[in-house]
């Protein structure tokens, strides 16, 4: 997938990259080393400031947690699986997981994939998301 | 710094009004705590109002409008489903604090039917079922397999939660249902949010509740220490940071930092407790709490709920009130329903669903966000 103008990400932690691909943003403390999704000044880990340093998160990682979600908001289609995945060398997210729900188990390593959203907003702007695959 | 007691309680038939408003619904609880203290609007120092849907609404004051306008300082506290807790806190702390001698602490909650859901972004795209799920039911669902991932718990005793407090409600004529519910109904009702069906995810009622709170030296010259409840503890905590907290809202470090604060507050043990009631906004939620309140050991809680230590006349009761699960959860008025139900058990008078000499009861609240409030109560 390549980027197109007027694609917005779903969420600021997702970044095109300059070279076309598409990596999860975090930032490591140099005081804790904690890692964060997202970009801060803070640590909310230990409350340093300005120690933070903007790293791209690992594409893989282990399932840590699920539901299988029945019903949502309207509009919204079930069932889907909804992750808690540990991505690799640090930094957890929240994400669907594209798999039938009876082959889902704990610790299962996945990997993230990206796609091009169907739906869009209330002002009809397209988006770029995420999701977690079987690896 | 002297001891802070609840002298009168009060609370409404959890329920669904939509003839009424608010602040009558509020008012009537304020009033019903009032005449069990045995005091007069004219009595109170000030108001402490929870409330999480009209938060910018000035719910307090409006209360105010039905009980008597005395002009009164009246404090609006909003902090998600611990809202009516903290509004005790705050009534609580003034006291404590030799500010005020008698007031008022009032909970009240008008709901919606069915899902709540959550304003997505004022401008975007939502990401609920895209990015996974924010809804309620889905972050307690997490909650319990974080559970089930660590001790292999079972989507059966989460269900027996369920079945317990919808047994309780039977015997609280306030709740709003007293059905007996088995865990086979529980069980293949409606599937929600893995592993938590329709019956495991508590019910959206209209409710209020009200507390007045005085000092002692106020209490006895009053004459009212004979059905008064000392507050052995009040806590108060936000979520700290842990490792998956950012992404998977983390309710257990939370009501550990509160609940840890209110044993050492009050001196006592988790063993020295003879009721509970617990937020058990899901059932999945009461069984993971088991273990954040200390009342069993880390990995037991399932095995706690099978050999029924927390049913009535069991080790340890919870929600013996039914709970949010079956008496119902306005969100504004829980924390103080919680305080109503405790004060009826410790003093004596709670009916057919006594616990037996009970001495020292505990309530605990978690708002999404976080937020959590562990009281410890004692018969004076």
């Amino acid at each position: 997938m390549s980027v197109s103008d007027g694609l917005l990400p779903i969420v600021p932690y997702l970044v095109s990259g300059q070279d076309g691909d598409f990596y999860l943003q975090g930032v490591r403390c140099d005081s804790c080393q904690q890692i964060t999704v997202g970009v801060c000044n803070v640590c909310p880990a230990c409350g340093e400031r300005g120690a933070m340093r903007e790293i791209r998160l690992k594409n893989t990682g282990k399932l840590y947690n699920y539901t299988i979600v029945y019903r949502s908001n309207p509009g919204v289609r079930t069932p889907f699986v909804s992750a808690i995945v540990d991505l690799d060398g640090g930094g957890t997210v929240k994400g669907n997981l594209a798999s039938e729900p009876e082959n889902v188990r704990f610790d299962m390593p996945v990997k993230l994939a990206f796609e091009k959203l169907k739906e869009i907003d209330a002002k009809g702007r397209h988006y770029y998301g995420y999701y977690f695959t079987q690896n | 710094m002297s001891d802070v007691y609840v002298v009168g309680v009060g609370m409404i038939k959890f329920g669904r009004f939509p003839d009424r408003t608010l602040e009558n619904l509020g008012a009537e609880a304020a009033l019903m705590a009032l005449d069990d203290a045995g005091q007069t609007i004219h009595d109170m120092q000030a108001l402490y109002c929870g409330n999480v849907y009209e938060a910018r609404g000035m719910v307090g004051q409006r209360i105010m409008r039905e009980i008597g306008q005395t002009g009164i300082p009246v404090v609006n506290c909003s902090n998600a489903c611990a809202s009516g807790a903290t509004a005790f806190r705050e009534a609580w702390m003034s006291v404590k604090a030799g500010v005020n001698d008698t007031v008022l602490a009032v909970g009240v909650e008008k709901m919606g039917r069915g899902l709540l859901v959550r304003a997505g972004p004022e401008d975007g795209l939502s990401p609920e079922g895209i990015l996974g799920s924010t809804t309620n039911p889905s972050l307690f669902a997490h909650m319990g397999m974080e559970h089930s991932r660590k001790y292999g718990t079972t989507a059966e005793q989460f269900a027996k939660v369920s079945v317990k407090n919808h047994h309780h409600s039977t015997l609280n004529p306030k709740a709003m249902y007293q059905i007996e519910t088995p865990l086979d109904v529980v069980m293949n009702a409606e599937m929600i949010s893995y592993p938590n069906t329709k019956l495991m995810c508590s019910v959206n009622v209209d409710g209020s509740a009200a507390a007045v709170l005085c000092s002692e030296k106020k209490a006895k010259q009053l004459g009212l220490m004979n059905r008064a409840i000392r507050i052995r503890a009040s806590a108060l905590a936000s979520d700290p940071w842990s490792y998956h907290n950012l992404a998977m809202s983390d309710f257990n470090e939370v009501t550990r930092l509160a609940a840890r604060s209110a044993y050492e507050q009050a001196g006592v043990e988790p063993d020295d407790i003879d009721l509970v009631e617990l937020h058990d906004c899901f059932a999945t939620a009461e069984l993971v709490h088991y273990e954040n309140l200390g009342l069993c050991k880390e990995g037991e809680a399932g095995r706690m709920i099978d050999a029924g230590e927390t049913q009535l006349g069991g080790r340890v009761p919870v929600n013996v009130s039914g709970g949010l699960l079956s008496k119902g959860h306005p969100l504004g008025a829980t924390g103080i329903a919680n305080v109503y139900e405790v004060v009826a058990h410790l003093r004596g008078e709670a009916g057919a669903r006594q616990v037996q000499n009970a001495k020292l009861g505990m309530t605990h609240v978690v708002g999404r966000g976080s937020a959590c409030a562990v009281h410890i109560l004692e018969k004076a």
